[in-house]
């Protein structure tokens, strides 16, 4: 017997499927980017004109509008893939494949592990597309930043894309083995992702918002995904269309915290529903 | 007549030991699946009601009855599907309910709806499930090789399932459940929808896998099939098993031949052939008498129209056969073993699928 390593077996599997459907591999890799491109040129527009009015301390950093939304679309993207991400179990166990791999010795854990393993990688690639495209079109991430840096930075926004990714994709296929069908599934998806959408300050700030909704803000894993992207993308202290924004190392470290209990979390759900199925 | 069928039969290990020794297996034999008073409820529906069996190494058993019996049920227990609400089951020496991974490790399954990842290539397909089954590289390939060698689809080895024929995902599907080289392949339905050439090569390869070792445990509601391959037959019918044996035993059970006949009066000829030695059974139909021999029918034959003449009762058609499974079936249930949804279903997939 080898080392325990059959959710590489899921993993592979899914990879495959991924780089083999050409055209899907490219809208999901295409499709965030041009979201950016559109909805920040179009918006831009808007904020600037009436964030000129307000004052900034001189002095002090002021980063543009798609520079902030460059982050958000960031989380976004990350959200909305990782919540569909588990959808493939839903196939395999409609179309009878669940059925060979829960016959088979590979425990269930690494199936759930596989599946998010494979969604993350797919989350990575979209976001280093993003940001590759983002800088491209006048995103100002990094600024000022040494190249070493840079680096730091560059990795620590893919670890809290990857912890996040991961949190979400274990939520998901969850979700999909307890569902019938495709639509059922999309329905909870949608129904969930509208409050996670709304309460975060993925694309605009919320510091003017009822304290209901801030606070609302505080369980959701989106905003401490955001938090720990503007820290490593844009820096400690800025602002953006008017308002004052100072994140610190500490701060982040806590947000890291969060997800990474929002993803155990995740796990343990996950676990419970594979446990529990039954698939014939 | 029916109870010492079932003593004999199902519960006399010695009688299926000649029986196996006469079909040509010799060494001593050793009880590779054990089934105990097993039953299982979907909701308040009872699928299966207290199965016991046991099926020997190296043998082909099979598992009739007509759909909905509860065939599946059992096959998707043995093999760790579901769980055991009752009963006790071993496999391979391991107990089912407590050691369920070592029993996954010693049995390859070969669903009964098509279980392939279209997108998948035969390579591929094969390739995962060695995999899942963590055999160490080197030896996984060698045997995809071999498997693909053994069900003839070299030249299809990148192709992907959705563009294999029907035939071919079977063989396919076959080829993964044996690559783990398991103790016992299991069969649900196995040519299902598959037409007769094809059901014909596949039990060509199977019997070949059988003959190297492999028991096989399968299903099936298909009688000729279960009369030409197994060794030993359980005819299962609303979750029970009604009666076991070899093919040979169940058919001579009713007696050697059959005899049909429609008369002037069907009720009296009953009581008049009843009584005689040479007859076992007689049953009155809507179409006439079916009266079952416990002797060659050639000879019957003359003797009984002679006797029904001289009771001035008329026959107006006879006719003499072999019993078949059919017919076990009707004995014991009263119903046919109808194939209808499956032969409609046959007609559908061909129609489709064209190949
Ligand atoms: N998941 C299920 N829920 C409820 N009833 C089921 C389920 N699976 C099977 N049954 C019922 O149990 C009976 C046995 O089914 P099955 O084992 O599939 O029979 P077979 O394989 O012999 O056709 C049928 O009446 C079927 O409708
Ligand atoms: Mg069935």
């Amino acid at each position: 017997m080898t080392m325990s390593s059959e959710f590489l077996t899921i993993y592979w599997r899914d990879m495959l499927r991924f780089f083999r459907f050409r055209a899907l591999l490219f809208s999901s890799l295409v499709q965030p980017a041009l979201w950016l491109a559109l909805y920040g040129a179009a918006m831009s527009s808007n904020f600037s004109r009436f964030t000129f009015a307000l004052t900034i301390p001189p002095g002090d950093i002021s980063v543009s509008y798609l520079t902030f939304l460059g982050a958000g679309v960031i989380a976004l993207t990350t959200l909305f893939t990782s919540l569909f991400g588990g959808v493939s179990l839903l196939f395999d166990k409609n179309w009878g494949l669940m059925r060979e791999i829960f016959a088979s010795p590979t425990p269930r854990t690494h199936i759930i592990i596989g599946v998010g393993l494979s969604g993350v990688t797919k989350s990575i690639l979209q976001v280093v597309v993003i940001m590759v495209f983002g800088l491209l079109i006048g995103v100002e991430f990094f600024q000022g930043y040494s190249i070493f840096e840079t680096a730091t930075a560059i990795l620590g926004i893919l670890v809290f894309v990857a912890i996040f990714s991961l949190g979400f994709l274990f939520f998901s296929s969850a979700i999909s083995m307890s569902m019938e069908t495709p639509e059922s599934l999309q329905g909870i998806i949608t129904l969930l992702s509208l409050p996670l959408f709304f309460a975060s300050n993925a694309l605009y700030p919320i510091d003017s918002f009822p304290p209901f909704i801030q606070y609302l803000s505080l369980l959701n894993p989106l905003t401490y995904l955001i938090y720990g992207l503007r820290y490593f993308a844009i820096g400690t202290d800025f602002y953006a269309m008017g308002y004052h924004y100072s994140y610190d190392l500490q701060q982040t470290i806590v947000a890291f915290l969060a997800l990474v209990f929002f993803c155990v979390l995740m796990f343990l759900l996950a676990w419970r529903v594979f446990e529990k199925a039954i698939v014939t | 007549m029916r109870l010492f069928l079932n003593l004999e039969f199902n519960l006399n290990p010695l009688l299926r030991y000649k029986s196996l020794k006469v079909s040509g297996i010799s060494e001593m034999q050793n009880k590779i699946i054990e089934v105990n008073n097993l039953e299982h409820n979907y909701g308040d529906f009872r699928a299966v009601d207290d199965v016991s069996f046991y099926v020997f190494e190296g043998e082909i058993f099979s598992f009739l009855g007509p759909n909905g019996a509860g065939k599946s049920t059992v096959i998707n227990i043995l093999i760790t599907l579901l769980p055991i609400q009752k009963g006790t089951i071993k496999v391979d020496g391991y107990d089912l309910a407590t050691q369920p991974e070592q029993v996954r490790r010693s049995i390859g399954i070969v669903f009964q709806d098509e279980t392939l990842d279209r997108d998948l290539t035969v390579w591929e397909t094969l390739e995962f499930h060695g995999r899942l089954y963590a055999i160490p590289r080197n030896q996984r390939r060698q045997r995809i090789d071999e498997m693909i060698q053994l069900v003839e689809l070299d030249d299809k080895r990148n192709v992907r399932t959705r563009n294999l024929s029907g035939g071919m995902k079977r063989r396919l599907e076959i080829a993964r459940g044996l690559m783990t080289r398991p103790k016992v392949l299991f069969l649900d339905e196995p040519t299902l929808g598959l037409d007769t050439q094809t059901r014909m090569r596949l039990w060509e390869y199977l019997k070949e896998v059988n003959e190297e070792g492999t028991t096989i445990f399968m299903t099936t509601h298909y009688m000729d099939e279960a009369d030409q391959v197994s060794d030993w037959i359980s005819i299962l019918d609303k979750g029970k098993v009604i009666i076991s044996g070899t093919p040979l035993m169940l058919k001579n059970a009713l007696g050697m031949d059959m005899i049909s006949l429609e008369t002037s009066d069907d009720a009296r000829a009953a009581d008049i052939l009843k009584i005689l030695d040479v007859v076992n059974n007689v049953k009155v139909t809507s179409k006439g008498l079916v009266v079952t021999i416990n002797s060659d029918g050639t000879h019957c034959l003359p003797v009984i129209m002679d006797k029904l003449k001289g009771s001035d009762i008329g026959i107006t058609s006879v006719n003499l056969k072999k019993p078949t499974l059919d017919d076990v079936f009707v004995h014991y249930t009263g119903r046919e073993l109808r194939n209808d949804s499956a032969e409609r279903m046959t007609s559908r997939m061909l129609s489709r699928g064209g190949r």
